[in-house]
C-alpha cells in the first residue's frame, strides 16, 4: 500500500469540508450541525497533517493536537447550550426555531 | 490670604450645586436644605471676614486682586479670569450673599415638601456662585460669563414646576427676551474688544478716559444699556418680569426682586466712566429708568395678584436706580439698590408666608383681615411695605429714595418731578395692597403656622428693611455717610444737597400716597373687586406691550417659521435621513435570526475573501 500524496490528501480535506459545510447549511438538527462542524474540524486538520508531511516539519502534527482540543471544547459547549435550551422549555433540536434575533 | 478667600467666595455655593445635582434627590430633604443654605451661609461668613478685614485696612491701590488664570492669548487681544474686589463689590457680595443666606434660609421652610427640592436648591446656590462671579469678575469676558449664568438659573427656576405649561412659558418668555439684551450686550463687548484690544475693566476705562475718541464709546454704551435694561427688565425689554412670578416664591425674592434684576444696575455703574463720556446715553438711562416707574407704578395700582403687585414695584424701583445713574448719583443708585435688596425680599417673602397660609391663592380679593391670624407676618410686610413707601425717617427706603430724588433734583428737575409722582404712586399701591390683604373682612381662613426658618429671615429682613438706611442720611437730619464715603475712591464725592424743601417733599408725599390709599381702600369701606375700566385694562396688563411685541414680532415670526418650514436645508437633510433608513431596511433582510443563513453569511464571505487573496 503506497502512501497518498499531498494532493490526494487535500483533495480528501476539501470535500470533507464541503461535506460538513453543506450539513451545517443543509441540517437543521442542532446535533448534526455540531457533527457538521466536527467534519469540517478534521478536513482542516487532515490538511494541516498533509502540509506537515509535505514539508517534513512537526508544526502540522502540533496543530493537529490543537485542533483535537478545539473540537473538544467546541462539542462541550454545543452540547452544553443544547441542554441548557432544553432545560429552559424549548423541546426541539429545530435551529429554525431560535430566530429571536432576527432585524 | 484675604485674596484667597474671594475665589473660595464662589467655590463654596459651586459646589453645593455639583453635590445637589449630582445626588439627583437621592438626598434627604433635609440634607439638601443644609447643603444649600449652609453652604450660602458659610459664604456669607467669609464674605464678612473679607469685608471686615478690607475695612479695617483699606489696601493702597484700593482694590483686592486676584488673577486666576489666563483664559485666552491671540493676536491682539488678551483675557483672564480675574477676580477684584473693590468697595461696589463689596458692596454687592455683602448683598448677595447675606440677603441669599436669608431667602435660602426662608427657602427651607417653604419647600421643605417639595419632591424636587434638591433640583430647586442646586439651581439657587448655581444662581448665588454665577452672581457672585458677575460682581466679582474685574474683566468684562468673565462677567458675561456670571451674566449668563444667572439667566439661564433664571429660566431654570421660573419654569421650576414645570409640569404646568404656563410656568414654562413663561420660563421661556423671561429667557428669549432677556437674550434679546444679553445678544445686544455681547455686540457691545466685542466692539469694545475689537476698538480697546482689552476686556479687562481697570484698563478699558483708563483707555475710555484718556484715550481717542475713536472707541465708538456712545456705540458701545447704547448696546450695554439693551443688556442692562432686559436684564433689570426696563421699557422696552420688561415685558417677562411680572410672568416671571410663575416661579416658587423664594426664586422671586432673590432672583427676580434683590439681585439678578439689578445686575443691569451694577453694570452701568461698574462702567461709569464710559457712560459718562456719552452724555446722551446718560439721558437715554435716566429716561429709560423715568418711564418704567411710573409705568410700572400705574400697572401695580390695580394688579389684584399679589406677587405682580411686587413684581410691578420692583420694575418701577429698579426704574429709581436707572434714573439714579442717569442723573450721575451713582451712590444714590447703589444705595437704593441694598434697600431694595432689603426690603422688596422682605415683602416678597413676606408675600409667600401668606400665600402658604392660604391654600396658595394670591389674589389680594380673597384674602383680607388677615391680620389678627398672623401678626409676626403682618408686621413683617407693614415693615417691607413702609420702606418700599419711603415712609420718613423710620424706613430704609426714605433715606435712598431721597437721596435719588436729590440726585434727580440737581440733572433735571422734571425728573424729579416725575420720581416725586412715582413716589406718591408706590406709597397708594403698597398700601392697598396692605389695606386689602390684612385688614377688612376676612375671605378665607388661613391655616397652619408660618415655621421658625421662615420666620427669623422674615425678622431679620425687617430690622435691615428699617434700620438698614441709617448708613447714610441726609445732612439735614444727620451728618452720616458710611456708604458714600465707602464707594468715594470709585464714584467721587457726591453732589452737594439741594434745598431742605426737597426733602419735606420727599417725606410728604409718601404720607398722602399712604392717607389716599386709607381714604380709598379703609376696612370699612373699601372696594373688594377691581376697578374694570379700561384704563384700568390696559394698565393691568402691562400697558399692553405684550399685545404689541405679539401683533409685531411674536406672530410674523411664527408665520415666517411655518413658511420655511420645508425649504432647501430641510429637503437635504430629510432626504438624507430617508436613504439611511431605506439601506437600513434592505441590509436587515440579511438578519433573519437563523443560524443556517448566518454560517452561509460567513462561508460566502471566505470564499470571497479567499478568490480576492489568491488573485494573482
Amino acid at each position: 500500500m503506497s502512501t497518498p500524496s499531498p494532493t490526494e490528501a487535500l483533495l480528501l480535506a476539501s470535500i470533507l469540508f464541503a461535506t460538513g459545510l453543506l450539513g451545517v447549511l443543509a441540517r437543521r438538527n442542532l446535533l448534526l450541525m455540531l457533527m457538521s462542524i466536527e467534519i469540517m474540524l478534521n478536513a482542516a486538520a487532515l490538511a494541516f497533517i498533509a502540509a506537515g508531511a509535505r514539508w517534513h516539519a512537526a508544526q502540522g502534527q502540533v496543530m493537529f493536537l490543537m485542533i483535537l482540543s478545539l473540537a473538544a471544547a467546541e462539542a462541550a459547549v454545543g452540547l452544553a447550550i443544547i441542554l441548557r435550551l432544553h432545560a429552559a422549555g424549548r423541546p426541539t433540536l429545530d435551529a429554525d426555531t431560535g430566530n429571536r434575533l432576527k432585524g | 490670604m484675604d485674596a484667597l478667600l474671594l475665589p473660595l467666595i464662589v467655590f463654596c455655593p459651586l459646589l453645593a450645586a455639583g453635590i445637589l445635582f449630582v445626588s439627583a434627590g437621592r438626598m434627604p430633604a433635609r440634607a439638601s436644605c443644609m447643603i444649600g443654605a449652609g453652604s450660602v451661609g458659610l459664604s456669607a461668613l467669609l464674605a464678612g471676614r473679607l469685608a471686615a478685614s478690607f475695612l479695617a485696612a483699606p489696601l493702597p491701590a484700593g482694590t483686592l486682586h486676584m488673577a486666576l488664570w489666563s483664559w485666552m492669548r491671540v493676536e491682539g487681544f488678551s483675557t483672564r479670569i480675574a477676580f477684584a474686589l473693590d468697595p461696589l463689590s463689596l458692596v454687592m457680595m455683602l448683598v448677595v450673599t447675606g440677603v441669599g443666606f436669608l431667602i435660602l434660609l426662608y427657602a427651607c421652610g417653604y419647600m421643605h415638601d417639595d419632591p424636587d427640592i434638591a433640583r430647586f436648591f442646586g439651581c439657587m446656590t448655581l444662581f448665588v456662585a454665577a452672581m457672585l462671579v458677575l460682581v466679582f469678575s474685574s474683566d468684562l469676558l468673565s462677567l458675561y460669563i456670571g451674566w449668563e449664568g444667572v439667566g439661564i438659573c433664571s429660566y431654570l427656576l421660573i419654569g421650576f414646576w414645570h409640569t404646568d405649561t404656563a410656568n414654562v412659558v413663561a420660563a421661556r418668555k423671561a429667557f428669549i427676551v432677556t437674550r434679546i439684551g444679553d445678544a445686544a450686550m455681547l455686540c457691545g463687548l466685542l466692539l469694545l474688544a475689537t476698538q480697546a484690544s482689552t476686556l479687562d475693566i481697570a484698563a478699558l476705562l483708563h483707555i475710555v478716559a484718556t484715550g481717542p475718541a475713536q472707541l465708538l464709546p456712545a456705540t458701545a454704551a447704547f448696546l450695554l444699556l439693551g443688556g442692562a435694561a432686559a436684564k433689570s427688565a426696563q421699557v422696552p425689554l420688561q415685558t417677562w418680569l411680572p410672568d416671571a412670578m410663575a416661579g416658587p416664591t423664594p426664586v422671586s425674592a432673590l432672583i427676580h426682586a434683590a439681585t439678578m434684576v439689578t445686575a443691569g444696575v451694577y453694570l452701568i455703574a461698574r462702567l461709569h466712566p464710559l457712560f459718562m463720556a456719552v452724555p446722551v446715553a446718560m439721558k437715554a438711562v435716566a429716561l429709560v429708568g423715568l418711564i418704567t416707574l411710573l409705568l410700572a407704578a400705574g400697572s401695580a395700582l390695580v394688579q389684584t395678584d399679589i406677587k405682580r403687585i411686587l413684581a410691578y414695584s420692583t420694575m418701577s424701583q429698579i426704574g429709581y436706580m436707572f434714573l439714579a445713574l442717569g442723573s450721575g448719583a451713582w451712590q444714590a443708585a447703589i444705595f437704593h439698590l441694598v434697600t431694595h435688596a432689603f426690603f422688596k425680599a422682605l415683602l416678597f417673602m413676606a408675600a409667600g408666608a401668606v400665600i402658604l397660609r392660604v391654600h396658595h391663592r394670591q389674589d389680594i380679593y380673597q384674602m383680607g383681615g388677615l391680620a389678627p391670624a398672623m401678626p409676626v407676618v403682618f408686621s413683617a410686610f407693614l415693615a417691607g411695605a413702609a420702606a418700599l413707601a419711603g415712609l420718613p425717617l423710620l424706613t430704609a427706603g426714605f433715606y435712598s429714595k431721597e437721596m435719588i430724588l436729590q440726585g434727580a433734583w440737581h440733572a433735571n428737575p422734571l425728573l424729579w418731578a416725575g420720581a416725586l409722582l412715582g413716589a406718591f404712586a408706590t406709597a397708594i399701591y403698597i398700601f392697598r395692597c396692605v389695606f386689602i390683604v390684612f385688614l377688612g373682612t376676612r375671605h378665607t381662613e388661613p391655616t397652619g403656622r408660618t415655621g421658625a426658618t421662615m420666620a427669623i429671615p422674615l425678622a431679620c429682613l425687617a430690622i435691615l428693611a428699617l434700620a438698614g438706611g441709617w448708613m447714610e442720611m441726609p445732612d439735614t437730619i444727620a451728618p452720616v455717610h458710611l456708604l458714600s464715603h465707602l464707594l468715594s475712591p470709585l464714584f467721587g464725592t457726591a453732589t452737594a444737597e439741594g434745598p431742605s424743601w426737597l426733602l419735606w417733599a420727599g417725606s410728604l408725599v409718601p404720607l398722602a400716597g399712604v392717607g389716599v390709599a386709607w381714604l380709598l381702600w379703609r376696612p370699612r369701606t373699601q372696594a373688594r373687586t377691581a376697578p374694570e375700566d379700561a384704563i384700568a385694562r390696559l394698565a393691568r396688563t402691562g400697558w399692553g406691550f405684550d399685545t404689541l411685541y405679539d401683533t409685531l414680532l411674536v406672530r410674523p415670526f411664527i408665520t415666517l417659521g411655518r413658511l420655511n418650514q420645508s425649504d432647501l436645508c430641510d429637503r437635504l437633510s430629510d432626504a438624507t435621513a430617508a436613504t439611511t433608513r431605506a439601506g437600513s431596511r434592505m441590509l436587515s433582510r440579511m438578519q433573519s435570526g437563523q443560524v443556517r443563513r448566518y454560517a452561509g453569511w460567513i462561508a460566502a464571505g471566505t470564499v470571497v475573501a479567499l478568490c480576492l487573496g489568491i488573485r494573482p
